[in-house]
């Protein structure tokens, strides 16, 4: 297991290291003087000169690289040209919101796709599969962002105690004041989160309600489960315990497989619910041509990205032992 | 079982195809799926024809005009069947409209996905050694990101426009191709009649275009159908954004970004739009696997 684990990380490594020449070469190569940018039409040769030297855009390419690099290591992700703040504390401010929506859209979905493929799988070749599976299929096809809207003019307008833009109480600190005794951070923080996570989940649900039902279905014609009914055990402990434990490990491959498309999703989803995430401020930089922002942003969305990916590979590891002895 | 048996030995004696035109008609998924598809390359090709109104005519006086349907007072009615939007503009012929750039964006990101997947994966399967091992290494790196993400970084770095988004699109796409490519070489390079025509004195690069590419056509053509799927509903994020296709190109994407102003008193601008990309969208998804289900079943006849 622990070289599983070494081999993992250091893949790990030289990933990350790969993206940041990429996003460093992406920046260096958009057009227009990031120095001009910053500085606007008006200012001078000498002006321009100064700063350029200052930042170290005379040398070259390489020593260019090693510096960022170097400061990256360091935490200085540079100062955004727009905002005059460290790219860092911009991001490290945001990251939270980021992954507290992804993680509690990963939640929902799982609370209810398995749920949803069981039930369709028990009562296979009735209305209620088929309804389910036609809204399953829907579900992948719909983007997220238009769900959202959905979400927004149905529920968010309809419904007084469902917010519709912003975020309430971070997750974390909310879950420490229940355990003070007060439970309306925690309740606030919830509401915030429904729609917003509802939405980027659409087609995890929908895949995770498909994939479930199938892996039920396989199992469910399985000899142990005809063993298991004829020794008499209770129709609900053989579908929730014997066939669903058995058919919930390619459920967990899919999740690990989508989980990369539900956090490139939540960079659209933050800009439809106004969630103050990266994604958001991913776009803002863009649109603004802040470039020491838009880099930092990318790196650290990518390496959350990347790092979320090691997590899935290892709990596979930990699941199935096969996997390990590769 | 035996009926299965039976329509494959019928079939069979009609040769190879009739029996995948049977199976093609025979599978409900690529059926429905050409449908959607063809309705929108129909409306795409004929957009300005069938359109009811002027997609860019705006009118002030009909600002946010709610749907009309198409019967008003039991007679057929061509104004705002579907509403109009922030100017005034009938949302139903911006959608039809829009059909074309959704084409288009998906036709040339996967056109380019599918050359620069084909080469790339060709020559990394083929040649092998240190090209294979730097080529499939930069395409796992570029796997290893959300393709919405890399696409936002190529964005960032060329300027937001339409030709830009196609090429992010495409290039996001390009590992996936590039990977079925080798695999499927990697496998075809293996079998005894492709050293038999190498022993027969058959050039490399003929072996590789004729016989290689010729067997590995059916899983490309699956990827490459649902590439058109995911090329639109990205470019779509991306023109929501405000980073893809830019006015006056009427896009799906974008009449969404402008219907989420107006969610509280016209929610109609963004729920046509919407439903349009997700029907195609499933068109396309539809047709994809459908024809992986018939392909591989035709795998598994050959066996």
């Amino acid at each position: 297991m622990l070289i599983f684990i070494a081999k993992r990380v250091l893949g790990l490594g030289m990933i990350l290291l790969a993206l940041s020449v990429l996003v460093f070469l992406l920046v260096k190569t958009a057009p227009g003087d990031p120095i001009r940018i910053m500085l606007g039409e008006t200012a001078s040769a000498e002006q321009v000169a100064h700063l350029t030297r200052l930042y170290g855009l005379d040398r070259p390419l390489p020593e260019q690289y090693l510096l960022w690099l170097k400061q990256a290591l360091q935490g200085d992700l540079g100062v955004s040209v727009r905002r005059q703040l460290p790219v860092a504390d911009l991001i490290a401010e945001r990251m939270g919101a980021t992954i507290e929506l992804g993680l509690a859209s990963l939640l929902l979905s799982i609370l209810l796709g398995v749920p949803l493929g069981v039930i369709a799988a028990v009562k296979r070749n009735t209305w209620l599969d088929a309804g389910t599976m036609v809204l399953a299929l829907i579900g992948v096809a719909a983007p997220s962002f238009w769900v959202g809207l959905l979400l927004l003019s149905t529920i968010g307008l309809s419904v007084d105690w469902v917010p519709i833009f912003g975020r309430g109480p971070a997750f974390g600190p909310a879950l420490l004041e229940l355990v003070r005794g007060d439970a309306r951070p925690l309740i606030d923080s919830l509401r915030y989160l429904l729609l917003p996570a509802l939405a980027l989940g659409t087609s995890m649900i929908a895949v995770i309600t498909r994939i479930t039902r199938s892996s039920m279905l396989e199992v469910l014609g399985a000899d142990f489960m005809r063993t298991a009914r004829a020794k008499g055990v209770r129709p609900t402990m053989v579908v929730v315990g014997h066939a669903l434990r058995n058919s919930l490990m390619p459920v967990v491959t899919v999740i690990g497989v989508q989980f990369g498309a539900l956090l490139g999703g939540a960079i659209v989803i933050e800009n439809v619910f106004a969630w103050p995430g990266v994604g958001r401020l991913i776009v803002q930089a863009i649109t603004q041509r802040d470039f020491p922002l838009v880099q930092g942003s990318v790196l650290m969305l990518g390496a959350v990205f990347v790092i979320a990916n090691l997590l899935v590979d290892l709990s596979y590891g930990l699941l199935d032992p096969r996997i390990r002895h590769e | 079982m035996s009926d299965t048996a039976t329509v494959a030995t019928s079939a069979r004696s009609r040769g190879p195809s009739v029996r995948l035109r049977k199976r093609l008609l025979g599978n409900r998924g690529v059926l429905v799926g050409s449908v959607i598809v063809a309705a929108l390359v129909l409306t795409a090709l004929f957009a300005p024809w069938i359109a009811p109104m002027d997609p860019v005519a705006q009118s002030i006086w009909d600002k946010y005009e709610a749907p009309r349907g198409l019967w008003v007072d039991g007679k057929l009615n061509t104004t705002f069947v579907l509403g109009a939007d922030e100017l005034g503009r009938d949302v139903l012929s911006r959608i039809i409209a829009g059909a074309r750039v959704s084409l288009l964006v998906g036709l040339v990101a996967t056109g380019l996905s599918l050359v620069a997947g084909l080469v790339l994966g060709a020559l990394a399967g083929y040649v092998g050694g240190w090209a294979d091992t730097l080529i499939m290494r930069v395409m796992d790196l570029l796997l290893a990101l959300p393709s919405i993400l890399l696409a936002l970084a190529i964005i960032a770095a060329t300027g937001p426009s339409i030709v830009n988004a196609m090429v992010a699109i495409a290039i996001a796409r390009v590992p996936l191709m590039a990977r079925v490519v080798r695999g499927e070489i990697l496998r075809v390079k293996q079998e005894q009649f492709v050293e038999a025509a190498i022993a027969l004195g058959s050039r490399h690069a003929r072996v590789l275009l004729l016989h290689v590419l010729r067997n590995a056509w059916a899983p490309v053509l699956v990827l490459a159908t649902l590439g058109m799927g995911t090329a639109i509903v990205t470019e779509a994020s991306l023109s929501f954004l405000g980073l893809g296709t830019q006015p006056p190109e009427i896009s799906w994407g974008r009449m969404l970004a402008a219907g989420r102003d107006a969610i509280r008193h016209a929610p109609h601008v963004s729920l046509y739009p919407g439903i349009a990309i997700t029907l195609v969208v499933l068109g396309f998804s539809l047709l994809g696997d459908g024809l992986r289900d018939v392909f591989d079943s035709r795998l598994g006849d050959a066996k």
